[in-house]
C-alpha cells in the first residue's frame, strides 16, 4: 500500500511544524500550503488522501476552502478548530467536513480521526467488510440485523435500529444532528433536534451498562454524536 | 491612528480664542444731553482712528438719520446687516445680535443704546444685547441721551413734560468703561435744529418744537453734565479708597426706600436712588405686605411688583416684608440692617383721618431713633404710570351679605321670645353676639351691613314705640349710637383677624409645599426620579406645566417625564438661560415671547440643568413672592439633582476603585498561574533539547508528560479565562433546545475522563427525568468546573456522587464530594471571581465564578453545603421554563 498523502493547510508555522514531525514520523506523506488559495490548488494537484485544514486563515474562510474542494472531489476533510467555537464546527461539517478537531489537541487525537477518515474510505470501496461492527463489546451484525452486547441480543425498535446503523455507517465520525435526523427521521423533520436525543437516551440504555457515563455512543455538546471505533 | 494628534498652531489659536471669551468686552457711552449733539458723530469718529489703529471695528446698528456728514464717516467700516423681524405685516430692522456673536468683532458700534427691540427679537431691549456683547469679550460703543437714564426719568419729564418709556437701567451706565460727554451748547443746538440737522422720532412735531426750548435744553445740559461730574466723583472716590489717599472716610450709609401700592412709589424709588448714589451708599427698597395689602385689587400688587423690579434694575436690593403694621415692620427691618436713612413718601391721608389714626410717617418717625427720616412728596407721575393695567372681572358674592342678613333675623327673633324676660339693654347683646358672628365669618363688609340692620331692626321692633322707627325716648339714642360703634370696632377687629389668618395660611401653605417636596426629594435616590417627584410637585404648588431640562449629548435635554413639549424656539430660550444662568422667557424682559419662563437651575457646583414653567394663566407667576416661591423650588431641585449627581460620581468612582482593584487581583494570579506551567513546560522542554541524550529513557518520559500537563493545564486556565470575559461582557448567548440531562452528564464525564480514571462516579438519573431547555456547551462547562472542582479539593479516590431530580418548574442537579467541605462562611465566597480554597489551589478561582454565571443566565441558582456525612455538595438548578418540544412519536 502507498503511503497515505495529506495536504494540511494551516498558517501558524508552529503547529505546520509539530505535524509534520507527527505525520510524516507516522508515515504519511505531507503537502503543506500556508493560505486557502494555496490550499485549494495542492488539493487540486496532490490528489490527497485526507485534508486538514485549520479554520482560520488569513486569506479566505476554512469554510470557503471546504466548499471549494466540495465542489469537485470526496476526499476527507478534517477541521481544525477551537474550543467553544461549536457553531463554526457544525456549520463546516454541513458544509461537507468529515470530521474535525479542538485545538489544542494531542498527536494520537489527530491520528485516530485521519486512521477513521481513511478507513471509511477504504469501506467505500469494500462495502462486504461492513457487514459487521464491533467496538468493546458491541457487536452489530448489518446482514443479519442483529445486536450483540456481551454476545447477548438486544431487541431495538426499527427506528433504534436505524440511529445506530446510521452511526456505525460513520463510525468514529463525528455526525451532527441534522445529519441523523435527515438520515434516520427523513429531510421533513430536522427541527425535531430533541428526536435524535430522545432515541440516543433510549439507546444508551440498552446497550451502554453505564448510560450517564457511556463508552460507545459518545456526545459531542453542541455539535452531536459520535460512536466509539476504537 | 496618530495622524489626529493636533496642530500646535491651531491649538495656538483655540487657547487665543478662549482668553478673549473669557475676557469681558469694553463698554464706552457717548453720553449727550439731547439729540442732535452729534454722538453719534463722535462715535463714528472714535471707530474710524480704533480701525486706523487695525482694530476689527464692524458697525452693528448707526442711525445717521440720512446726515450727509455722518454718512460720510461711515465709509470703508463694515456694516453688520440689520436682520428683518416680521411683526403685524411689516418688516421692522433690527440689529442682528446673533449675527454680531457669530462674526466676533473686537469692537462693535450699537447706536442708541434705549432702543426697545422689535418684538420677536431675543432681548425687549438693545441694552440687553450690548451686555451679552460684552459677556462674550466684544467691546462695545454706544449712544444714550440723559432723558433715558432710568434715575433721570422723572426729572426729565419734569422739566419738558415729555415722558420718555424708553429707559435704561443705571447700573448699564455703571458698567461702563469709559463715558465720554458730547457737549453742545444750547444755542448752537438750537441753531442745528432750526437748520432741519436734529430728528427725533416718533413725536409729534408740536411736542419736539416744546422740546427744544431754550430753558429745556440748558436743564438737560446741566443734567448730563451733573451726571458725568458724579460719575468723575465717584471714579475719583474709588481710586483714593484704592490707593489709601484720604484719612476720614464717612460712616458707612445705607439708604431704605418703603414703597406703597400708591402709583407715586416709582418716583420715590428713583429719588432714592439719587439720593443714594450722592451718598455713595447701598441702598435697600422694602414693602411691607400687611394683611391689609392681600386684599388690593390685582392690578396694584402688579404695580408694587413693577416697582420692585424698578428698583432691581436701579441696584437696589428688594425685600418684601409681612407684618401687621408697615411701622412697626419697617423699623424693625431698618434696625437689623443698620439703615441710616429711611426715605417715605409724604402722607396721602386726609388730615381728619391722620388726627385719629395718625399717619405711617408719624409712626415711622416716633420710632426711628438715630435714623434719618426723609420724606418726599408724594405726587403722582405724570403720564402714564408704567404698570400694566389688567382688570380681573371679580364676581360680587352675595352669600355673605344673605348670611348677614340671616343673622339679624335670628338675633331679633331670639330677642323676640327672650323679652318677656330680660330688659331691653340685654337685647342689645344678642345683636352684638350676632355682629360678632358675622364679622368672625364673612368679614368686613357684612359685619357692617349686620351693624346696621341689627341698630334698625331694635329701633324697629323694640324701642317704644315699636313697629316704627320713631324713637320717643332720646336716650336710647346714646344707645343706638354705642351699639352702631361697638359693632363697628368688633367687625373691623374681627376682619383684621381673619385677614392675618388668611395671610399667615397662605404662607404656611408655601412652607408647607416646599417643604413636602424637600422631604420626597430627600428620601429618593436616582436623578430621574428626583425629576419627576420636582415636576410633579412644582406643576401642582404652580398650577403649571413643567420640564426640567439637563445638559445631555448634543444640548438640553427634557428629562425626568416632563409634561412640556418644546418647540426648537422654547429649547433655544432653555440654552440661552443655561448659558447665561438668567431667568428668561415669559414674564421677563428677556425672549419675553417664550409660552414658558425658564429658570436656570443652580446648584453650588455650577448650573446643573433649566427648569421650564408654563402657567396656565399666563400671568400667574407676574407676582414677586410666586415667583421668589418659584425659585425657591428651583433651588431645592437644583440642590437635589446635584446631590444626586455627586452621588452618582462617588458610585461610579466606587466602582472604578473596585474595578481596579480587581483588575490588580486578576493581573497578579494570572501571572502566576500562567507562568507556573509556562516555567515547568520550559524547562522541561529545555531539559530535553539540552541533555536529550543522556537522559535514560523514564526521566525523558516524564519531563514530557509534565510538558503536556501544564500545557493542559494553561489551556483550561485560558478557557477558564475566555469564557469569564464573554460571561462579563454581555456576549453570551444561550442557544437553549431541548435536552436529555444525562447526555450532558455523560459528555461532561467523558470530557474529564483523564482526571476522573481512578475515581467512583455515582450518577443517578431518574429515568422519567424531562427534558431540560438548556444551551448544552454551557451547561456541560458548569458540570465539569463543579467535576473539576471536586477533582481539586478531594483526596484521590474519593467518590464523587452526581443527582438529577426534578420538579414541576425546575430540575436540581447535586454535584457532590467526600473531601474535606467548605470552611464555614465559606460557602458564598467560593463563588467569588479569583477566590481560591485554602488548599490545592491549582487554577485561578474562575470556574465556580462561571459556574454561577452560566447558571444565573439560565435564570436558575447556585450554591453550595457541606454534608453532614462530610464533603461539600453543589446544587444548582435549571428552570423548565417554556413549552416542552412535541412528544417524541413511538415506534413499536
Amino acid at each position: 500500500m502507498p503511503e497515505p498523502v495529506v495536504v494540511l493547510i494551516e498558517d501558524e508555522p508552529q503547529i505546520r511544524r509539530f505535524l509534520r514531525a507527527t505525520l510524516t514520523g507516522q508515515g504519511y506523506k505531507l503537502f503543506e500550503a500556508t493560505t486557502g488559495a494555496d490550499g485549494v490548488v495542492e488539493v487540486g494537484s496532490r490528489q490527497p488522501d485526507v485534508v486538514i485544514v485549520d479554520l482560520g486563515l488569513p486569506d479566505m474562510d476554512g469554510l470557503e476552502v471546504i466548499r471549494r474542494v466540495r465542489e469537485w472531489t470526496d476526499v476527507p476533510v478534517i477541521v481544525l478548530s477551537a474550543r467553544g467555537q461549536e457553531r463554526d464546527k457544525v456549520t463546516a461539517l454541513d458544509a461537507g467536513a468529515d470530521d474535525y478537531v479542538s485545538k489544542p489537541f494531542g498527536a494520537s487525537e489527530l491520528l485516530a480521526r485521519i486512521r477513521v477518515a481513511l478507513r471509511h474510505t477504504a469501506g467505500a470501496s469494500h462495502e462486504a467488510d461492513e457487514a459487521a461492527f464491533k467496538v468493546g463489546e458491541l457487536r452489530v451484525d448489518l446482514l443479519r440485523r442483529q445486536v450483540l452486547v456481551d454476545d447477548k441480543e438486544v431487541h431495538l425498535t426499527p427506528i433504534e435500529y436505524k440511529l445506530l446503523t446510521t452511526l456505525v455507517r460513520h463510525a468514529g465520525k463525528v455526525v451532527t444532528h441534522q445529519q441523523l435526523l435527515r438520515e434516520v427521521w427523513g429531510p421533513s423533520h430536522t427541527e425535531q433536534a430533541h428526536y435524535a436525543r430522545v432515541y440516543m437516551a433510549h439507546l444508551r440504555h440498552k446497550l451502554e451498562a453505564e448510560p450517564a457515563r457511556p463508552r460507545y455512543l459518545l456526545t459531542e455538546p453542541g455539535v452531536g454524536y459520535r460512536l466509539a471505533a476504537e | 491612528m496618530s495622524t489626529d494628534r493636533p496642530d500646535p498652531e491651531a491649538l495656538l489659536a483655540r487657547v487665543k480664542e478662549e482668553e478673549a471669551r473669557r475676557r469681558k468686552g469694553k463698554l464706552k457711552v457717548f453720553f449727550g444731553a439731547a439729540a442732535g449733539v452729534g454722538k453719534t458723530y463722535a462715535m463714528l469718529e472714535a471707530a474710524r482712528e480704533q480701525r486706523a489703529d487695525g482694530i476689527d471695528v464692524l458697525i452693528g446698528v448707526v442711525e445717521t438719520h440720512g446726515r450727509t456728514e455722518t454718512d460720510a464717516l461711515l465709509e470703508g467700516l463694515e456694516r453688520l446687516p440689520l436682520w428683518g423681524v416680521e411683526y403685524r405685516g411689516t418688516t421692522l430692522q433690527e440689529f442682528d445680535l446673533d449675527g454680531a456673536l457669530g462674526r466676533h468683532p473686537a469692537l462693535i458700534l450699537v447706536d442708541e443704546l434705549a432702543h426697545t427691540n422689535a418684538p420677536g427679537s431675543r432681548h425687549a431691549k438693545r441694552w440687553q444685547d450690548v451686555l451679552e456683547l460684552l459677556d462674550t469679550g466684544i467691546d462695545v460703543y454706544t449712544t444714550v441721551n440723559v432723558q433715558h437714564v432710568e434715575s433721570l426719568n422723572d426729572v426729565v419729564a419734569k422739566i419738558t413734560g415729555v415722558v420718555v418709556r424708553e429707559t435704561v437701567p443705571d447700573s448699564v451706565l455703571e458698567q461702563a468703561d469709559e463715558v465720554e460727554l458730547i457737549d453742545l451748547p444750547p444755542d448752537d443746538l438750537l441753531e442745528r435744529f432750526k437748520d432741519g440737522k436734529v430728528y427725533m422720532p416718533d413725536q409729534a412735531q408740536e411736542a419736539v418744537r416744546n422740546f427744544f426750548r431754550k430753558g429745556n435744553l440748558i436743564a438737560l445740559r446741566e443734567l448730563a453734565l451733573r451726571r458725568t461730574a458724579e460719575r468723575v466723583d465717584a471714579q475719583m472716590r474709588v481710586y483714593m479708597h484704592e490707593h489709601a489717599i484720604g484719612k476720614a472716610w464717612p460712616t458707612a450709609e445705607r439708604l431704605l426706600v418703603c414703597i406703597s401700592p400708591g402709583p407715586e412709589s416709582a418716583r420715590l424709588v428713583r429719588a432714592a436712588k439719587r439720593m443714594a448714589d450722592r451718598l455713595g451708599a447701598p441702598w435697600v427698597a422694602a414693602y411691607v405686605e400687611t394683611p391689609a395689602q392681600l386684599r388690593l385689587p390685582a392690578e396694584v400688587r402688579d404695580r408694587v411688583t413693577q416697582t420692585l423690579r424698578l428698583a432691581e434694575q436701579l441696584g437696589a436690593e428688594t425685600y418684601m416684608l409681612p407684618g401687621p403694621k408697615m411701622s412697626e415692620a419697617i423699623l424693625a427691618f431698618a434696625h437689623d440692617r443698620n439703615v441710616t436713612k429711611i426715605v417715605v413718601g409724604k402722607p396721602r391721608r386726609r388730615l381728619w383721618t391722620r388726627i385719629l389714626i395718625g399717619s405711617i410717617v408719624d409712626a415711622i418717625v416716633q420710632g426711628s431713633g438715630d435714623i434719618d427720616i426723609y420724606v418726599i412728596s408724594a405726587e403722582r407721575e405724570q403720564g402714564v404710570s408704567p404698570v400694566l393695567v389688567r382688570r380681573r372681572a371679580i364676581p360680587p358674592e352675595w352669600a355673605p351679605y344673605v348670611w348677614a342678613l340671616t343673622v339679624v333675623a335670628l338675633s331679633s327673633g331670639i330677642a323676640w321670645l327672650t323679652l318677656p324676660f330680660f330688659e331691653l339693654a340685654n337685647l342689645v347683646m344678642v345683636y352684638l353676639l350676632g355682629i360678632v358672628v358675622v364679622a368672625t365669618r364673612y368679614g368686613r363688609g357684612p359685619s357692617l351691613v349686620a351693624s346696621v340692620l341689627s341698630v334698625a331692626a331694635l329701633d324697629f321692633l323694640f324701642v317704644p314705640p315699636v313697629f316704627t322707627f320713631a324713637v320717643s325716648d332720646v336716650r336710647y339714642l346714646f344707645t343706638f349710637a354705642v351699639m352702631l360703634l361697638v359693632g363697628l370696632v368688633t367687625s373691623s377687629l374681627a376682619a383684621r383677624i381673619r385677614m392675618q389668618a388668611v395671610a399667615a395660611r397662605q404662607r404656611e401653605e408655601r412652607t408647607a409645599a416646599l417643604y413636602a417636596m424637600s422631604r420626597e426629594l430627600a428620601s429618593t435616590r436616582g436623578v430621574d426620579q428626583l425629576l419627576t417627584i420636582a415636576v410633579r410637585h412644582i406643576s401642582e404648588v404652580f398650577r403649571s406645566q413643567v420640564v426640567v431640562l439637563l445638559p445631555g449629548a448634543g444640548g438640553l435635554v427634557p428629562s425626568g417625564g416632563g409634561q412640556l413639549a418644546l418647540d426648537s424656539n422654547e429649547l433655544g430660550v432653555a440654552k440661552w438661560v443655561h448659558e447665561h444662568h438668567q431667568p428668561a422667557g415669559l414674564g421677563t424682559a428677556t425672549l419675553p415671547g417664550a409660552v414658558a419662563l425658564y429658570l436656570p437651575l443652580q446648584a453650588p457646583r455650577g448650573p446643573v440643568g433649566v427648569l421650564g414653567v408654563r402657567p396656565a394663566d399666563r400671568h400667574a407667576l407676574d407676582a414677586p413672592d410666586q415667583l421668589h416661591q418659584l425659585e425657591t423650588f428651583a433651588n431645592q431641585t437644583a440642590l437635589a439633582i446635584e446631590r444626586a449627581q455627586l452621588a452618582d460620581e462617588a458610585q461610579q468612582a466606587q466602582v472604578r476603585i473596585e474595578t481596579e482593584r480587581l483588575r490588580n487581583s486578576l493581573l497578579s494570579s494570572v501571572s502566576h498561574d500562567l507562568r507556573t506551567p509556562l516555567a515547568t513546560i520550559t524547562g522541561a522542554a529545555s531539559t530535553i533539547l539540552e541533555s536529550g541524550s543522556r537522559l535514560d529513557a523514564q526521566t525523558r518520559q516524564e519531563l514530557l508528560e509534565s510538558v503536556r500537563e501544564e500545557a493542559d493545564r494553561l489551556n483550561r486556565l485560558v478557557q477558564n479565562l475566555l469564557e469569564m470575559t464573554r460571561l462579563e461582557s454581555g456576549a453570551l448567548q444561550l442557544r437553549r433546545e431541548w435536552h436529555p440531562l444525562e447526555e450532558v452528564i455523560g459528555a461532561a464525564l467523558s470530557r474529564l475522563g483523564k482526571e476522573l480514571a481512578d475515581r467512583r462516579v455515582d450518577t443517578r438519573v431518574p429515568p422519567d427525568l424531562p427534558l431540560v431547555p438548556i444551551d448544552d456547551v454551557l451547561v456541560e462547562q458548569v458540570l465539569v468546573n463543579l467535576l473539576d472542582n471536586a477533582v481539586k479539593y478531594t483526596p484521590r479516590e474519593s467518590p464523587i456522587r452526581i443527582i438529577a431530580t426534578a420538579t414541576d418548574r425546575a430540575v436540581t442537579v447535586e454535584v457532590a464530594d467526600h473531601g474535606p467541605g467548605l470552611p464555614r462562611g465559606e460557602e458564598d465566597r467560593v463563588f467569588e471571581k479569583f477566590h481560591r480554597g485554602a488548599e490545592g489551589g491549582r487554577g485561578v478561582g474562575l470556574g465556580l465564578a462561571i459556574a454561577q454565571g452560566i447558571v444565573k443566565a439560565h435564570g436558575g441558582r447556585i450554591w453550595a453545603q457541606n454534608l453532614p456525612e462530610g464533603g461539600v455538595a453543589f446544587l444548582f438548578t435549571l428552570p423548565l421554563a417554556g413549552t416542552p418540544p412535541a412528544a417524541v412519536p413511538a415506534d413499536a
